[in-house]
C-alpha cells in the first residue's frame, strides 16, 4: 500500500479516479459544473504549486496570468475571429513569453519582496484588463463565444465536466513528470538553500525562470478552460483576490503536493457554495475554517495527513 | 503649483495612513516574524467601531478611545488564538493564518456592523484652509499630527522604555533575549496589541476624508505591505517613508497621468525601485547561511 502511493504516477492515477467516479455519484448538473471549476481551479493551483511548493517561490500575481488566458479566448475570437482553441494557445503562449520576460528581474528579488513584486504585477494586469474597455468590455467583462469543435458545438455540463477533467489529469500528470525530472531535482535543490545549489552548480536563475514560465501557463490555460465553460469573463478572474485565493489552495492542500493541489481547490471552491446557506456568517465561518485548518493541520491537508498516517501506522 | 500642493497634500494624507498601517506590519514582524494580514481589519474595526459607538449617542471623546481599546483586544485575541497555537509553523501557513483572521474579521464586522458605507463627522469643521493656493481640509491636519504624534511617541517607547528595549531584543535575537530573562510571548502578543492600536487610530483618524466600511481591509492591508516592503521590510523608518512616498505616488499620479491608474503608477515605481534595491529603500542586503 504504501509503495503504491509513494510512486510516482499516485497523484494522478489517484485525480483520474476521482473525477471518474464522481462523475458517477454527483447528481445534477449543478454538482458537475460545481466539480468542473473545481477542475479548473486545481490546474492553475498545481502550477502555483510547481513555483511554491518545488521551488520554493512565492507568487501573489497568478491571477495575472489567470486572466489573460481567460481574456485570451474572450477576446481573440471576438476581435480576430481566432478559434477558441487556438485562442487558449495564444493565451498561454503570451504568458508564457511575459513570465520569461518578467521573470528574471522579478525572481531575483526573495522572500516577501518577491510576494511584493508579483502582487504589483498582477495588479498591473488586473488593472490593464478592467480598464481598458474598448478591448475587454471593462469591469462588465464580455461574452465568450461557444467553443466549438469540428462542427460539434461544446456544451452541457456534464461535457465540460469530462474536458476540464482530463484537462486536470493532463496536468498533474505532466507536474509529477517535471517534479521527477532533473529540473524537478534542481528545484527542489534550490528550494533547501539557493546557495547550496549554485555551489554544486546548479543554474538557479535559469530554473527559477523555467518554473515560472510552467507555472504561468498553468494558469492561463485554467483561466482560458474557465472562460469557455462560462462563457463569460470578468475582470475578477484576474484580481489580487483571486491571487490570494490560489495562494491560499496551495497552502491548505500542502505546499509540494500534487494531489494536496486538488485538495485545497476543492475546499476553496466548494466550501463557499456550501456555506451560501448560512447567508451573513458565510466569511465568518470561511476565515474560521481556514485559520483551524492552518492551526491543526499545519504543513497542509494533505502532507499532514500523510504524516499522521505513517506515524500511526509504523 | 496650488495644483501640485493640492496632491501633495492629500497624497501625505493617504500616505500616513498606509505609512501607520506600515508600521503595524513592521512591529509585528519585527517581534514574530508574522506577516500580518489582518492589519487592515484594525483601521477597519477602529473606524466602523467609532461609527457605531458614536451612533447610539456616546460622544466622540467617549467612542474614540473604546474603539481602541476594542481593536486592542481583537489584536490581542488574534494573537493568542490564532498565532500562538501555530507557533513553530513556516512563514507561508502563519501567512494563510492572517489572512483566515482577516476573511472572519471582515465576515464578523458584515454582522456586528452591516454593509454601508459610514463616515465620522470632521473633528474640526468642514471649512477648507487655504495654504498657498492649495484648499485644506482641517481633517488633513488631524490625520498627518496624528501620525507624527504616534511616531513621536514609538521613538520614545522603543528607545527611552524598558519594555520598549525588551521588544526590540526579541526583534533582534529571539533566544538571546529569551535567555535573558524577557518573556517573549508575551512581548510578541503586545506587539499585535500595539499594531492593532496604531491601525485603529488610523481608521478613526481618516474616516471622516475616506469614509469607513465593513470591507476596507484588504486594500490598506495591501497598500500597507506594499509601502513596508517599498521602505526595506522591518525598518520603521522605512515603513513611513515607504508609506508616504506610495501615497504620493497615487496622489501625483492620478492629478497628473491618470486617475484610473493611480493604483498600477504606485505599482510600477514599487517594482523599479525593488529592481534596483532588491531590499528597499532602507533593507540590509541579506545574506544566506547555508
Amino acid at each position: 500500500m504504501r509503495a503504491l502511493l509513494a510512486h510516482r504516477l499516485a497523484a494522478p492515477v489517484a485525480i483520474a479516479l476521482i473525477v471518474v467516479a464522481l462523475a458517477f455519484v454527483l447528481p445534477s448538473n449543478f454538482y458537475l459544473r460545481v466539480a468542473a471549476l473545481v477542475w479548473i481551479s486545481a490546474l492553475a493551483v498545481i502550477g502555483l504549486n510547481l513555483l511554491m511548493g518545488f521551488a520554493g517561490q512565492v507568487s501573489l500575481g497568478h491571477a495575472g496570468f489567470f486572466g489573460l488566458g481567460a481574456y485570451a479566448v474572450a477576446v481573440l475570437p471576438a476581435q480576430f475571429s481566432l478559434h477558441p482553441l487556438l485562442a487558449l494557445l495564444a493565451g498561454a503562449l503570451v504568458c508564457g513569453l511575459i513570465a520569461f520576460v518578467v521573470g528574471r528581474p522579478i525572481l531575483r528579488l526573495k522572500g516577501h519582496y518577491l510576494a511584493v513584486a508579483t502582487l504589483g504585477f498582477g495588479i498591473l494586469i488586473a488593472m490593464a484588463i478592467a480598464n481598458e474597455s474598448w478591448l475587454t468590455g471593462g469591469p462588465d467583462g464580455m461574452p465568450v463565444s461557444r467553443l466549438t469543435l469540428f462542427g460539434w458545438r461544446v456544451r452541457g455540463a456534464s461535457t465540460w465536466y469530462w474536458i476540464t477533467g482530463a484537462l486536470l489529469v493532463l496536468g498533474a500528470w505532466l507536474a509529477v513528470n517535471l517534479v521527477a525530472s532533473p529540473t524537478g531535482r534542481a528545484l527542489r535543490a534550490l528550494h533547501d538553500s539557493e546557495v547550496a545549489a549554485r555551489v554544486a552548480g546548479v543554474d538557479v536563475a535559469h530554473y527559477k525562470l523555467i518554473v515560472f514560465v510552467i507555472s504561468a501557463v498553468y494558469a492561463s490555460v485554467a483561466g482560458s478552460a474557465l472562460a469557455l465553460v462560462n462563457g463569460f469573463v470578468t475582470p475578477d478572474s484576474a484580481n489580487f483576490i483571486h491571487s490570494i485565493e490560489l495562494v491560499t489552495m496551495v497552502v491548505l492542500g500542502g505546499m509540494g503536493s500534487v494531489f494536496g493541489s486538488l485538495v485545497g481547490a476543492a475546499i476553496l471552491v466548494v466550501l463557499p457554495q456550501v456555506l451560501t446557506t448560512f447567508h451573513d456568517y458565510e466569511h465568518l465561518l470561511l476565515g474560521l475554517m481556514m485559520m483551524v485548518i492552518m492551526i491543526v493541520l499545519r504543513s497542509g491537508i494533505v502532507p499532514s495527513l500523510a504524516a499522521l498516517i505513517r506515524r500511526t501506522r509504523p | 503649483m496650488p495644483d501640485f500642493l493640492q496632491f501633495c497634500v492629500s497624497g501625505l494624507t493617504v500616505g500616513a495612513v498606509y505609512a501607520l498601517v506600515a508600521l503595524g506590519f513592521t512591529i509585528i514582524y519585527n517581534a514574530s516574524d508574522v506577516v500580518n494580514f489582518a492589519q487592515g481589519e484594525f483601521v477597519m474595526i477602529g473606524g466602523m467601531t467609532t461609527v457605531f459607538i458614536t451612533a447610539a449617542g456616546v460622544p466622540l471623546h467617549f467612542a474614540i478611545p473604546a474603539a481602541i481599546l476594542a481593536a486592542m483586544v481583537i489584536g490581542l485575541l488574534l494573537h493568542r488564538l490564532a498565532i500562538e497555537p501555530a507557533r513553530g509553523a513556516s512563514a507561508v501557513t502563519l501567512i494563510i493564518i492572517t489572512i483566515g483572521a482577516s476573511i472572519f474579521l471582515r465576515g464578523g464586522a458584515q454582522i456586528v456592523f452591516d454593509k454601508q458605507f459610514h463616515s465620522l463627522p470632521a473633528f474640526s469643521g468642514d471649512t477648507p484652509v487655504m495654504i498657498g493656493g492649495a484648499a485644506v481640509l482641517p481633517q488633513s491636519f488631524w490625520v498627518l499630527g496624528g501620525a507624527a504624534v504616534i511616531v513621536a511617541l514609538l521613538w520614545f517607547f522603543f528607545n527611552r522604555t524598558l519594555l520598549g528595549k525588551a521588544v526590540l531584543a526579541t526583534a533582534a535575537n529571539r533566544l538571546a533575549a529569551r535567555l535573558v530573562g524577557i518573556n517573549t510571548s508575551f512581548v510578541v502578543g503586545f506587539s499585535f496589541v500595539l499594531s492593532a492600536a496604531i491601525g485603529a487610530i488610523a481608521g478613526i483618524l481618516v474616516a471622516p476624508i475616506t469614509l469607513t466600511s465593513y470591507d476596507i481591509g484588504a486594500l490598506l492591508a495591501l497598500k500597507g505591505f506594499a509601502a513596508a516592503m517599498l521602505g526595506g521590510m522591518g525598518n520603521p523608518l522605512g515603513a513611513i517613508v515607504g508609506g508616504l512616498a506610495v501615497g504620493l505616488l497615487e496622489a501625483l499620479g492620478a492629478g497628473y497621468i491618470s486617475s484610473t491608474y493611480k493604483d498600477a503608477i504606485a505599482f510600477i515605481v514599487i517594482l523599479a525601485v525593488l529592481f534596483v534595491l532588491p531590499g528597499g529603500f532602507f533593507g540590509r542586503a541579506s545574506t544566506e547561511r547555508v
